[in-house]
């Protein structure tokens, strides 16, 4: 499962939770009964949710933060220079090879752009800012042979909606694109 | 009260009160016609990317634009409306700012409209620099300047009600730290604890404040380049000054009407909502941390410090404990088992709720940096924030619209279930976002490619769905306007 599926996912389930608890609370709200035993519920239910929150929640978003896409590669990479304008992609070379270590090096000539790579099944794999001045370095390793697309993913003006590039990806043991 | 107030001083809070309620009715009527509008415009860009209307893309861009600084507009005018009209109870409150902001917002809102339909400036709600001036030749410089000056004039007159609250708070509790009421958090004092309503209120101007100056002073900077374009700007200062202004401008405006639910949850109920140090600590926590997280809209700058993105993301995990488990908790252990009979202004409050609390967990998601790369500007960022508005906010605000038109009786009656068909119709049309952000369909394009448009056109006739239930309840609202002037 990609990373868009896992995010739909628990997205999906805590939202269900959620939601079940509220049915429950619409359910019995006519069913009157004192206040103060309530609260008390609530308040314990309170200190569980919040301890859950701090004891899973913290250790899972400090992990998550173990694998983030801004280091450039250890080992020498392929420097691709990546430039948007208003409106098209410049890049130095459009054709790959699988298992090669690419260092997209984005930036724009005039205004913000997203620099957004896609899979041939219009799958969003990776994605940087291309800010004029800067230059932001993203690291990739194409390991599938086949069409990639960029797609401009920070709204640029008129035709933000047709900045795209295809790339293409050749098998880097030598073998057919197939 | 002050009990020793005079005969005098009493007919001059009567004749505030009094004024105070035209313009918070005022307030709220323009909010409803202006969202049903902006709703249209929502509608016909889904049409667009559905592929079932045919409009220019530089067409659909202005619509973008006019939709995203009108919705966020109206959130904050309905959000300062509900916030006025409860806080009024507790501080004293000079209407007369309300005017002066509501000039400044009808003129700046003109503006704005004139330099995007006529002028065809089209560079969204966040006119991120240099786009506003650098448009690839489709619009002049003129509208640039002419949108952005009315953009700053709606600023200018949300940063006079934000130092008129203040000041009313300071009046009243004798410091913001006491409005936030930090002498019962950290000194466990009983003295002049300021209700919720004054705590959200505190924390609103707090962070308004300084968000309106930074938004103020990334306007000004735009216009000094459009009109000395040797003058640049650091493009990557700009975007951290107009999204630190973004998300707490439109964070607020939550925390501003969801003093409904603060309000009227335990009127219908008839339970309490006390200040207690765990919703104090809430609200402190609130207040530090919309300030910081705006990061979280960075995350793919990759050229900004790793620590300032590592905290965007861990931060903004922590900023949804307040809103999840005190003020979300707190409002369904007042409801549960209440006894009370579910109607529209309960329902709507409950729906709220929901809204707000489900509404936190994409977003917080989105947040995390490896989950950012391959969601950042995809639908599922429209998706997360339609999600709190949509669902959260807006019902605060038609709650408190009914409440108002039933001259603030609380007593039950008639049925929910136009709330009901709201929350159904909102909840696709949002999921319909979240669904084209799982399938990594772009944000703000015009035009969608055929395998994304399935989303589109389901979004489509929820929307109109949406757009129906919405209209009757701001009909209910302008229908009673007469009765709620003629109200003391």
């Amino acid at each position: 499962m990609n990373v868009q599926s896992v995010t739909a996912l628990v997205t999906t389930l805590v939202v269900l939770v959620i939601v079940v608890v509220f049915i429950n609370i619409r359910r019995h709200a006519h069913e009157a009964r004192e206040y103060a035993p309530v609260q008390g519920t609530a308040y314990r239910y309170r200190a569980i949710l919040f301890w859950v929150m701090i004891v899973v929640g913290l250790p899972i978003t400090v992990y998550l933060l173990r694998d983030l896409p801004y280091a450039t590669a250890a080992t020498a990479p392929e420097v691709v220079n990546a430039t948007g304008s208003q409106w098209n992609w410049d890049l130095d070379k459009e054709e790959f090879t699988t298992g090669q270590i690419v260092e997209f090096n984005v930036t724009s000539t005039d205004v913000n752009h997203g620099f957004g790579l896609y899979d041939q099944n219009g799958t969003l794999l990776a994605q940087t800012q291309a800010m004029p001045g800067y230059i932001n370095r993203l690291t990739y390793q194409f390991t599938t042979p086949g069409t990639y697309k960029v797609m401009c993913l920070e709204y640029c003006g008129l035709v933000h909606h047709d900045m795209i590039l295809d790339l293409t990806v050749a098998d880097g043991n030598g073998g057919s694109n197939e | 009260m002050n009990s020793a107030i005079t005969d005098t001083e009493a007919q001059g809070q009567d004749i505030t009160a009094q004024s105070g309620r035209f313009w918070v009715v005022t307030y709220l009527a323009i909010t409803g016609l202006v969202l049903l509008l902006m709703m249209v415009f929502g509608l016909l860009m889904r049409l667009a990317q559905a592929g079932w209307l045919a409009i220019d893309p530089s067409l659909f861009y202005e619509i973008m634009t006019v939709h995203g600084v009108g919705m966020v507009g109206i959130a904050s005018l309905g959000g300062v409306a509900v916030m006025w009209h409860f806080l009024a109870r507790y501080v004293s409150l000079r209407a007369g700012v309300l005017a002066i902001n509501l000039v400044l917002f009808l003129v700046g809102v003109v503006a704005m409209l004139a330099a995007d339909f006529i002028g065809g400036f089209a560079a969204a709600w966040t006119f991120l620099y240099p786009l506003p001036a650098v448009s690839g030749s489709v619009w002049p410089a003129w509208s640039a300047e002419l949108h952005l000056f009315g953009l700053l004039l709606v600023g200018v007159g949300f940063l006079l009600i934000c130092l008129e609250v203040g000041r009313a708070l300071i009046a009243e509790y004798g410091g913001l730290g006491r409005a936030l009421g930090w002498h019962k958090l950290f000194f466990n004092s009983d003295d002049n604890v300021p209700p919720p309503a004054a705590v959200a209120a505190a924390m609103v101007v707090i962070v308004d404040t300084p968000a309106l100056i930074a938004g103020a002073a990334v306007i000004v900077m735009s216009l000094v380049n459009l009109f000395a374009p040797t003058i640049a700007i650091n493009p990557l200062l700009a975007k951290n000054l107009i999204y630190f202004f973004g998300h707490v401008i439109i964070n607020a405006t939550i925390y501003m009407a969801v003093i409904a639910v603060y309000e009227l949850l335990p009127r219908i109920t008839g339970r309490k909502w006390k200040t207690t140090r765990v919703f104090l600590a809430a609200w402190t926590l609130s207040t530090t941390m919309v300030l910081v997280i705006y990061p979280h809209h960075l995350l793919m700058d990759f050229v900004m410090p790793t620590w300032a993105m590592m905290l965007g993301q861990v931060l903004s995990y922590i900023n949804s404990f307040p809103v999840l488990v005190v003020t979300g908790l707190g409002a369904l252990a007042i409801l549960h088992r209440s006894g009370i009979r579910w109607d529209l202004v309960s329902t709507l409050l409950f729906i709220s709720i929901f809204g707000w609390m489900a509404g936190v967990v994409p977003a917080v998601i989105d947040a995390t940096v490896v989950v950012n790369s391959v969601m950042h500007n995809t639908l599922w960022v429209p998706g997360h924030f339609h999600f709190y508005l949509l669902l959260g906010l807006l019902p605060m605000i038609f709650a408190v619209m009914i409440h108002l038109a039933r001259n603030e009786d609380v007593t039950p009656r008639g049925g929910d279930l136009t709330a009901i068909l709201y929350l159904l119709f909102g909840l696709i049309f949002v999921i319909m976002f979240l669904a084209g952000g799982w399938a990594s369909v772009p944000r703000r394009w015009a035009v969608h490619l055929e395998q994304w448009q399935i989303w589109d056109k389901v979004a489509s006739v929820m929307a109109a769905g949406v757009i129906v239930i919405a209209t009757i309840f701001v009909v209910m609202f302008l229908a009673r306007i007469p009765g709620m002037l003629r109200q003391k």
